[in-house]
């Protein structure tokens, strides 16, 4: 093929010109392929709030629920527990719930609403790898060590996090566990998932 | 002519088959001196087939349902004729790969087989190696046991730790907020589709990238350099017969191990299939102990052995990339003059002999649950595996050679 009277500039604008906008056309055909894989719509849905009778929850134990898949523990501590939460500051990362993984009402020493400040909400997934930590309620349990005072156990990488979830220092997970929104609709019902905008 | 001839003249004016037969088989010169160590590329092969033969076979019974796969597994397992065998030999083929792959890649690094000109050959075969990792890593979610849902949950929340975007990116991946029906099924898709796709295109590569600059061998020669009158390379025997049939030998034996496996210790004792992978997923409870499976403890243990830094595990996750990105530096890091192990000095020998143990009790590290003793050990043969790799410029440039001869030894 002869190459003689051949505009090259133009030829390279051309090719130029006809590239970008095929890159343009591909990029704008990703964005349907990308965001299919994004949570449909029963899956957003499926994180509807639920409710949960506490009527029967004692001092010391736990109840597990099921929000948007996650386990949330609620858990109703005793009140020596409560008295233990005081002396922990020295021994945690963030005793004073300062980087925001609660709502506001429930940012204070207990982290739980004033309505029952013994009943503490949490979403049961490690801030480090998201496994779901064990409860271990028991006061100087051997392999936790003379002074626990109870709290959760992560099996997976070690974390350890006391009955408020708070998590200690020098463990690998960096933060709090989460407390989700939730309300109290009477004295025994939480409403996990929604709370009015109280946050 | 006879009619094949004729045949096969009316195929060659319409498709190359003698010409790529040829070029990659009967006509392509292979170093007569290969040892025991270049048995392991054409098993990879011999197991990628197995995998890709046993899990179309598979998928005529599994479910990608979070509500039935478990269940399905088990069906194949005890109702589906020969299930048990095709499933078996499907999860041993998952951890021969990597047997097989690992010896492969510390056949390259002994013999200099990363070096100029093969550097492309090297890169595909890091690719070919994180295309397999994704490979397990996704068909490990299938069975829908306690260890595939724990598991993928913490590898999924690796990429929620990128800082800014890791939320939403790790919400992208599993396609709902934790690891569900929507995870399994995508996770199905890539596994038996998309990356399948991927690691036949990559070994192609590799193996076109191989056969256009030649196999090296283990005096690290280039056998192109000392050709006869016909332009064929004096140290060169062809592929076909002479490899094809040793391969065979090799291939024998590697069943006989294989088989022994499949038959009598599927598990193998945890390693394979993990014990808590029998239990149905749970996403309120995490097993007692997780570990992933062993082929990537030492990538595990060097994640675990970063603390998190400014609140965040982002630098443990950097760490464990860079371990196998900087693989893909390798062929520019050695400064030796000479390829092979056999003409190094002592200094890169012993290099290599720490780098190996080092990955090795990495991998040991990677299965135990983490204590303050075995943390430490893992952050100093971290250290070690990547100064391996950051000495290379300098150990390689004053270590000692010896000379390399003309003509490959036997």
């Amino acid at each position: 093929m002869s190459t003689e009277g051949v505009d090259t500039s133009r030829r390279r604008f051309l090719i130029a010109s006809t590239s970008a906008v095929g890159a343009v056309g591909v990029a704008g055909l990703a964005v349907p392929f990308i965001a299919s894989m994004n949570p449909s719509a029963r899956a957003r849905a499926a994180g509807a709030p639920v409710e949960v009778d506490i009527s029967k929850l004692q001092p010391g134990e736990r109840i597990t629920v099921e929000w948007q898949g996650k386990p949330v523990w609620i858990l109703r501590r005793s009140e020596q527990n409560m008295k233990d939460l005081e002396g922990m500051a020295d021994k945690l990362a963030d005793p004073n719930s300062e980087i925001p993984q609660q709502p506001s009402y429930a940012t204070n020493l207990y982290r739980s609403s004033e309505k029952h400040s013994d009943v503490v909400v949490l979403i049961g997934i490690c801030t480090h790898l998201g496994c779901s930590p064990t409860f271990r309620p028991e006061l100087a349990a051997a392999d936790m060590g003379a002074d626990w005072k109870g709290g959760f156990f992560c099996p997976c990488h070690g974390s350890k996090f006391d009955l408020a979830g708070r998590v200690y220092a020098g463990v690998p997970a960096p933060t709090n566990l989460v407390i989700p929104p939730y309300q109290y609709l009477s004295d025994s019902l939480i409403l996990v998932g929604e709370d009015g905008g109280a946050a | 002519m006879s009619k094949l001839q004729s045949f096969m003249g009316w195929v060659d004016a319409r498709f190359p088959a003698t010409k790529m037969w040829e070029e990659h088989l009967s006509k392509y010169y292979a170093p007569k001196n290969f040892n025991f160590w270049y048995f392991f590329g054409s098993l990879a092969l011999l197991v990628l087939v197995i995998q890709i033969v046993t899990g179309i076979v598979l998928t005529m019974n599994y479910k990608p349902d979070a509500n039935l796969a478990f269940a399905s597994v088990e069906y194949i397992m005890r109702d589906v004729e020969w299930g048990w065998f095709i499933r078996y030999m499907h999860s041993t083929g998952a951890s021969a790969f990597f047997i097989v792959v690992y010896l492969h890649m510390f056949r390259g690094l002994m013999y200099g087989s990363f070096r100029n000109p093969r550097e492309l050959l090297w890169i595909f075969g890091v690719l070919i190696y994180l295309a397999l990792m994704a490979e397990a890593f996704m068909g490990y979610l299938l069975p829908w046991g306690q260890m595939s849902y724990w598991g993928a949950q913490v590898i999924v929340n690796l990429f929620a730790a990128v800082p800014f975007v890791g939320e939403e990116l790790s919400i992208w991946i599993r396609g709902d907020f934790v690891i569900s029906d929507a995870t399994l099924n995508r996770f199905f898709a890539f596994h038996v589709i998309a990356l399948p796709l991927v690691l036949i295109a990559l070994v192609v590569a590799h193996i076109i990238a191989l056969h256009e600059v030649g196999s090296n061998n283990p005096d690290g020669i280039e056998i192109k350099k000392n050709k006869d009158e016909n332009g064929i390379p004096k140290d060169g025997i062809p592929f076909h017969p002479y490899y094809s049939v040793k391969d065979i030998v090799g291939v024998i034996v590697f069943l006989m191990f294989f088989f022994a496996v499949v038959f009598f210790a599927p598990e193998m004792g945890g390693y394979f299939i993990e014990g808590p992978n029998f239990e149905p997923a749970d996403p309120l409870k995490t097993p007692e102990h997780i570990a992933p499976v062993w082929y990537f403890t030492p990538f595990y243990a060097m994640l675990r052995a970063v603390p998190p830094m400014f609140g965040s595990q982002f630098p443990g996750v950097v760490v464990m990339g860079g371990a196998i990105v900087v693989m893909f530096f390798l062929p520019w890091l050695d400064r030796s003059p000479v390829k092979s192990v056999r003409y190094r000095g002592p200094l890169f020998k012993a290099a290599l002999a720490i780098f190996a143990v080092s990955f090795i009790i990495l991998g040991y590290l990677g299965v135990q649950p983490a204590t303050p003793v075995l943390t430490l050990m893992a952050q100093i043969f971290t250290t070690i595996y990547f100064l391996f790799f950051f000495l290379m410029p300098w150990y390689t440039k004053i270590d000692s050679t010896k000379p390399v001869p003309e003509r490959v030894t036997s």
